[in-house]
């Protein structure tokens, strides 16, 4: 449970995502989805429940830790360093990188350049995946909305992640290249079996995208199903759908 | 008119000339080490130090009473008598002089890590707050306490760094030399650090420290890397100083001199950029330690207020800097660090360049 002030923003959702699975999080806005993600990567403390990743608790861990686990996440709004390059911005998301305590570049700069070319290929592919390749060396800053989403998950993948948290993933990116994603999404989840938790408005990559979504209303799970079964449910097209779903 | 002549004749004599450059290139080396450990804190992490004197006054204090002889010691004073007990301060071990800088260092390492513990979690805006005390604190304990380091009236007699290389007044040069080493070993050393996956951290950080919590760095820990070694930095520029000057007094670390004219410096020059850094030290240093030669030459209304409005103009060239060019001169440069080879660095643009004349870069096609 989280709270804000006296009003509850997220107030007994209860979920599961199964291993190796793509689940979305779907409902109306204000309905307690975006909160959910920031307290499952630790942005913000739980007030009350918990949560659970591959077995264990990490409902007091910090976001570094929850990541260090293998949980990454995107924001929904990107969160690019605007003044470093789009390369930089994807090497940045690799994990234990040796050459971030301060005394082995200094020291040990041949292990860490060894290093670095390694995340530096392994960045260049996530950004070939992403179709951001051609741009490496871009300022962030200067990418366009849909452009800056596609880098956030090339930074979460980087990281070789078990489980990601996308947040609205194809918003602001143009339609085709939404599909395209959507086919990536499917092999990453196959190939290397990530998890992935996603926020999604666009139906179209819901119902083509995930195996089982999970209805938020107020702050609570309405009902989680296969995509199709969600999308029958009365109560889901009252709540969220609308009544062109019916 | 023939008096103006005449006093630029007396200042332009080539011993005058000398004798001031090297004085005023130590200084500026001093404080350019002093700036390129503001510019690891916030050119390149974003955290704000208005405490900055604080770790320069620990560094100075640190060394000179490691360095100086027992307070009960004979000393002799420059008139050649032979006095005792004259100056009142904790330690006095007589130290060589480098273990004093060592020790310096290592103090102003200590007090950032005291501060960084409740304060590095802050927003930026408290931090300053929380900062711009530390020096106050530690001239008022200066001042206060009896048997430390001698209150108001200060340390004198530090010991001189190798001065048996040279005696009397060329040991100038000595000193000089000192200062221009240390300070090129700090730039080195913190280009190589910086120039790198940390330094990519620290910069994430200073742009977005979601973000980089999101790629699963501890930006806390980070963020207290940086300050430590910022702030021995800091300290190393200031024990420097200490034995440079020969004594020290809690008047010499004033918030203006130690605090604000770095800030000058860095802003000037251009934070994120460690030539920026050396550069704002040396042209803000030429205007704060050049005014005074010009003092007598000009007219009286602004001669007598040389130093209200050298004081007035550093205030006035941050606020410019920040407001017109916040880059500073020199800006940061866009580099991912020295071990990606990137395209707009020297050796990048060389190399395309190169295969554009080769015939296999990219042209410009005939229909254009």
């Amino acid at each position: 449970m989280k709270r804000f002030g006296g009003n509850p923003a997220v107030d007994g959702a209860t979920f599961a995502v199964e291993e190796g699975t793509i689940t979305a999080l779907i409902g109306p806005n204000g309905a307690g989805k975006t909160t959910c993600f920031h307290c499952i990567s630790g942005f913000l403390r739980l007030d009350g429940g918990t949560i659970e990743f591959a077995g264990a608790s990490i409902a007091r861990l910090s976001p570094p830790a929850i990541v260090r686990r293998g949980l990454v996440r995107t924001f929904q709004i990107p969160q690019e360093l605007s003044s470093m390059t789009v390369l930089e911005n994807c090497m940045l998301g690799a994990g234990a990188q040796r050459g971030e305590r301060p005394w082995e570049p200094l020291f040990r700069a041949k292990r860490v350049a060894c290093e670095e070319r390694a995340h530096e290929a392994h960045a260049r592919e996530m950004l070939r995946l992403v179709t951001l390749d051609e741009l490496a060396h871009e300022r962030a800053g200067n990418l366009s909305g849909g452009q800056k989403k596609l880098l956030e998950l090339a930074r979460a993948l980087i990281a070789r992640p078990k489980l990601v948290l996308l947040d609205e993933p194809a918003a602001g990116v143009n339609p085709t290249l939404a599909l395209q994603l959507v086919d990536h999404i499917r092999r990453l989840q196959r190939e290397l079996s990530v998890t992935f938790l996603i926020i999604e408005h666009n139906m179209e990559v819901v119902t083509r995208l995930t195996d089982t979504v999970v209805v938020m209303s107020a702050g609570r799970v309405l009902t989680e199903g296969a995509p199709s079964a969600v999308m029958a449910d009365p109560a889901v097209q009252d709540a969220y759908l609308g009544s062109q779903y019916r | 008119m023939d008096l103006f002549a005449i006093d630029l004749i007396v200042l332009v004599t080539f011993g005058g000339a000398v004798n001031w450059t090297v004085g005023f290139l130590t200084t500026v080396a001093i404080f350019g080490i002093v700036a390129l450990g503001l510019n690891l804190q916030w050119g390149y992490t974003g955290v704000f130090n208005f405490g900055v004197v604080a770790f320069f006054m620990v560094g100075a204090y640190t060394s000179a009473l490691l360095t100086l002889p027992h307070p009960d010691a004979v000393m002799v004073t420059p008139s050649g008598a032979e006095v005792t007990g004259v100056l009142d301060y904790a330690g006095g071990f007589g130290l060589p002089v480098p273990v004093g800088w060592l020790a310096g260092m290592g103090a102003a390492g200590a007090l950032a890590l005291i501060v960084g513990l409740p304060t590095l979690r802050l927003r930026h805006d408290f931090l300053a707050i929380a900062t711009i005390g530390i020096a106050a604190i530690l001239r008022s304990i200066a001042n206060s306490i009896e048997g430390l380091v001698n209150r108001s009236s200060g340390l004198s007699g530090i010991p001189r760094f190798l001065d048996e290389l040279a005696s009397g007044e060329d040991y100038r040069w000595v000193l000089l030399g000192i200062a221009l080493l240390m300070l090129i070993v700090v730039y080195l050393a913190l280009q190589r650090t910086v120039d790198s996956p940390w330094g990519r951290v620290l910069r994430a950080i200073r742009e977005n420290e979601d973000t980089a919590k999101a790629a699963g760095k501890n930006t806390v820990s980070f963020r207290m890397q940086s300050f430590v070694l910022g702030g021995m930095i800091m300290g190393l520029g200031g024990a420097i100083f200490a034995h440079r000057f020969g004594a020290i007094a809690p008047t010499s670390f004033s918030d203006l001199l130690g605090t604000f004219l770095i800030w000058a410096m860095l802003m000037v020059g251009g934070s994120g950029n460690n030539r920026g850094a050396l550069l704002g030290a040396l042209l803000v240093g030429f205007f704060w330690f050049g005014t005074p030669l010009i003092q007598e030459d000009l007219p009286d209304f602004l001669g007598n207020r040389v130093f209200m409005i050298r004081q007035l103009v550093i205030g006035l060239l941050i606020v410019v800097f920040v407001v017109a060019r916040p880059q500073g001169i020199l800006p940061e440069r866009r580099r991912v660090s020295r071990f990606v080879s990137d395209p707009d660095s020297a050796g990048g643009r060389w190399a395309s360049l190169r295969a554009r004349f080769a015939g296999s870069g990219p042209r410009s096609s005939p229909e254009a």
